[in-house]
């Protein structure tokens, strides 16, 4: 639940997503840019989805402009959920 | 100056397995891959083939395509990117119904759950345009990409357009050929509504018990070089085409033309286009669907394009009786079949044939293949192709 998450809860979830999306298995870690895991606009569609379920949380496509890692989207999903 | 074309490679996934020569040697051997009533490509496996990614960002009529693109592409000797200028390399591919799983997936959710709850993939992995796309992506085609819908005549239309873009000089090469993902609930449904399932189960093309086509799913690419510099980069070279034409029934939105008179015409313009005449084709390899009009018209149509004599006299077999209909991946795995059984010199059989029809009176090659004449004859065929709407697409290929 949103009030619960913590941050390792969030990183979790969203390498879990990245992972699922085709990244390798391993590769993904705080600091990986998402052009490095071979991430795009598609797949960040479908991340903030993910996060919407799961913490309740919009994303709009403004909010990730200039996210390109994988902490900066942490940061983002945590300063949602204030 | 003439620019031929050639083909230097060749994919398939079909009901019989994954892979041409698959396709080829089980047909000939009098094999099928229809099951329960329905041509599955039950031996592929999508992760066998594809990443993750791939996977993901494409429907099953794709993830057929990308798999047989490979095939093809390693067939044709290409490592990696095309051993072309890119920009003069091309993709076109057909497919009857495109990414209907997932248009029908992506229905169930809204309905459902809602409009927020569609994959934002949705549209990408449905447009039935996709695996050009994908497959000129994968394998940095910068030239001209796109599909073509004609029903169950898009593949032979691809590998027509595919021929065109060649010859005309638009490209040196096409990486071409058809898929199809059918097998849902929907399309399974509405085909079965209007009539043109077999109840049985069974695929019987030309035989007086035919009751309807077996739906089957699967995808065949080829890969079309200009002659002269495929042989300039020591391609080996499996045949060619020689010839396509394409016509229009005009006369109805599902059934041919009783006479057969559009399917007849397309034969003729194909023969005329190689500048061969019917005495050189050796091979027919029938659109044959099962259905009781198509195989009668077709039947038609093939004694008034050869002339009654030759048209007695031709091996003809329809790939559906061991496949299935494989809608608009058929015209294109059907052109495979049919260059593959002419480089073997032998006439495939068409399966579950028994009892013939009054009127359908020609050699169907019925059950076990059978040589075609050897010697030094050129190994000449026709491939038969026709869809919902009318339309017609016949190519005529030739065995190197």
């Amino acid at each position: 639940m949103a009030a619960t998450a913590t941050r390792e809860e969030i990183e979790g979830r969203v390498s879990e997503a990245l992972e699922e999306f085709g990244a390798e298995p391993g590769s993904v870690n705080p600091d990986a840019t998402f052009e490095s895991l071979d991430v795009d606009s598609l797949d960040l569609v479908e991340l903030a989805q993910i996060v919407e379920d799961e913490y309740g949380v919009q994303l709009k496509g403004e909010d990730m402009e200039g996210v390109a890692t994988v902490s900066q989207a942490v940061d983002l999903v945590m300063s949602k959920l204030g | 100056m003439t620019r031929n074309v050639v083909i230097t490679g060749v994919g398939a996934v079909t009901p019989l397995g994954v892979g041409a020569r698959t396709l080829h040697e089980r047909w000939s051997a009098g094999q099928s891959g229809i099951e329960d009533g329905f041509g599955r490509a039950s031996e592929f496996e999508p992760k066998e083939h594809l990443s993750t990614k791939e996977v993901r960002r494409s429907d099953r009529f794709t993830q057929l395509a990308l798999a047989a693109a490979r095939e093809a592409l390693e067939d044709a000797g290409w490592d990696g990117d095309p051993p072309y200028d890119p920009d003069r390399a091309a993709s076109v591919i057909g497919t009857g119904i495109g990414g209907i799983g997932t248009l029908e997936a992506n229905h169930i959710l809204l309905r459902d759950e809602g409009a927020d709850r569609i994959s934002p993939l949705s549209i990408p992995l449905l447009m039935a345009n996709a695996a050009s796309g994908v497959i000129a992506m994968k394998h940095d085609l910068r030239g001209q990409s796109f599909g073509t819908v004609s029903a169950c005549a898009a593949g032979a239309h691809a590998i027509g357009m595919a021929e065109r873009i060649i010859r005309y000089g638009d490209a040196d090469a096409v990486v071409t050929g058809g898929s199809e993902a059918a097998i849902t609930p929907l399309a399974t449904a509405a085909f079965r509504r209007m009539d043109a399932l077999s109840d049985s189960g069974i695929s019987r093309p030309f035989d007086r018990r035919r009751d309807g086509f077996v739906m089957g799913e699967g995808a065949g690419i080829l890969v079309l070089e200009e002659e002269k510099a495929a042989r300039e980069r020591g391609a080996r070279i499996l045949g060619y085409i020689r010839g396509y034409a394409s016509t229009s029934d005009a006369h109805h939105l599902t059934a041919p033309e009783p006479s057969g008179r559009g399917a007849a015409k397309a034969m003729e313009l194909a023969l005329k286009d190689a500048g061969i005449s019917a005495e050189d084709v050796l091979y027919v390899n029938a659109h044959g669907t099962s259905t009781p009009l198509n195989d009668r018209s077709e039947t038609n149509a093939i004694k008034a394009a050869l002339g009654e004599e030759l048209a007695a006299g031709m091996p003809i077999s329809s790939t559906k009786s061991a496949i299935g209909h494989l809608l608009g991946a058929a015209g294109a795995v059907e052109a495979i079949a049919t260059l593959l059984a002419l480089r073997d010199r032998i006439a495939p059989p068409t399966l579950n044939y028994e009892e013939p029809d009054e009127g359908l009176d020609l050699d169907y090659v019925p059950n076990e293949a059978r040589p075609l004449p050897n010697g030094d004859a050129r190994a000449i065929g026709l491939s038969n192709a026709f869809g919902f709407g009318g339309h017609n697409a016949v190519l005529c290929l030739e065995a190197s």
